[in-house]
């Protein structure tokens, strides 16, 4: 019999097809998971609606968890606020910006160099690779870096 | 579930996506063909997120984006213009994200749960979408050449939403009401379009396998 926390470790281990630094827990987008008699039910949202990666993503956690019954939910359970601190930190590392929580960024407009840490940082692009993403600049460390947004 | 205005907002978001995309290579900056590619992306997967409201759990999103005569779509006819002009192209996203907006605020309200939620997620999405408008409008909202795309849009933009809301969007704009072009009547360059768009579905009914 499968228990919940081994269904959580599996699905620890399924990177983000677009950053795969993260995993899909890491980033929030698993909304639940259910066992009940051996049945495994796990509900997960898509972070950008227009994410092409969703189908890849509903399939390999089909693979990684096989048997289970995988329900896309698109309502507005999901937003940037939903990254684990552990997930920020990957983000960081890899020199994506993380998000802002949504009450900071709302009123402070303040972005972070994920390179050095300064916030003399200037908008280079809204849009970026991704949807997720913009492109930013710091003048302190002459580093451009993207910045995942803040939804 | 009012089901006819969600028809239009998923119609309007799955061709401006189409039509915006048009930029995708040729925008005049590299920053704006990123921007459009992108804002496209998103319009797209906002339209598929409604059809698959409209159509259930088991229905077929596809068959409802793609399988309808071009006479059957409720988009209106602001998005169907073929705008491969810079300041109509920017009018155009300017005017009809001011309206996508009042739009979505009143679905936000929506008494069924599921609009309302959908609703929601679409908006923060729509931010960023309104930021690069409101961005583009600043620069342009001086220069006469975008000033006469405003007006020539105008009535096409005031089709976007009901009646009702017509007001706010006048107020928010700056401008009076006039006759709008209402949703339900396409304009001429639609048919080729609506081609275009269809022409995969139409060749594999079945679904074509990438």
């Amino acid at each position: 019999m499968v228990a919940e926390a081994q269904v959580w470790e599996a699905l620890d281990e399924i990177p983000d097809p677009e950053i795969p630094v993260v995993s899909l827990v890491d980033l929030g987008v698993i909304r639940s998971v259910d066992v009940e008699e051996g049945q495994v039910r796990i509900e997960f949202t898509p972070t950008f609606l227009g994410c092409p990666a969703l189908e890849f993503m509903k399939r390999a956690i089909e693979e990684k968890v096989p048997g289970a019954e995988v329900k896309v939910i698109q309502d507005d359970s999901w937003s940037t606020d939903k990254i684990t601190p552990a997930g920020r930190e990957k983000l960081r590392a890899a020199g994506f910006a993380p998000p802002a929580p949504r009450l900071v960024q709302l009123q402070s407009q303040v972005h972070r160099c994920p390179y050095c840490g300064s916030t003399e940082t200037k908008l280079e692009n809204i849009f970026g690779p991704t949807p997720c993403r913009s492109l930013r600049y710091c003048e302190s460390c002459r580093q451009p870096f993207e910045q995942f947004k803040t939804i | 579930m009012n089901e006819q205005a969600l028809l239009g907002l998923a119609d309007d978001e799955l061709v401006l996506g189409w039509r915006d995309s048009e930029w995708t290579g040729i925008a005049p900056m590299l920053e704006e063909d990123v921007a459009f590619s992108s804002i496209s992306q998103n319009e797209i997967g906002h339209a598929r997120a409604v059809y698959d409201l409209l159509v259930g759990e088991d229905g077929d999103a596809d068959a409802l984006a793609f399988d309808r005569r071009p006479e059957e779509y409720r988009c209106a006819p602001l998005v169907e213009l073929h705008l491969l002009e810079w300041a109509h192209t920017i009018a155009r996203r300017w005017l009809y994200e001011v309206a996508d907006e009042i739009r979505v605020t009143s679905l936000k309200a929506d008494s069924d749960s599921a609009v309302a939620g959908l609703a929601a997620k679409i908006d923060r999405e729509e931010a960023y979408h309104r930021m690069h408008a409101e961005m583009w409008h600043g620069r342009l909202r001086d220069e006469p050449r975008f000033q006469a795309a405003v007006e020539e849009l105008w009535p096409y933009a005031l089709g976007v939403l009901p009646a009702e809301l017509r007001g706010e969007l006048a107020t928010r704009v700056g401008l009076a009401e006039v006759e709008p072009v209402e949703r339900g009547t396409h304009v001429d360059d639609w048919p080729s379009l609506w081609d275009e768009m269809t022409m995969v579905r139409r060749s594999a009914p079945a679904g074509a396998q990438w």
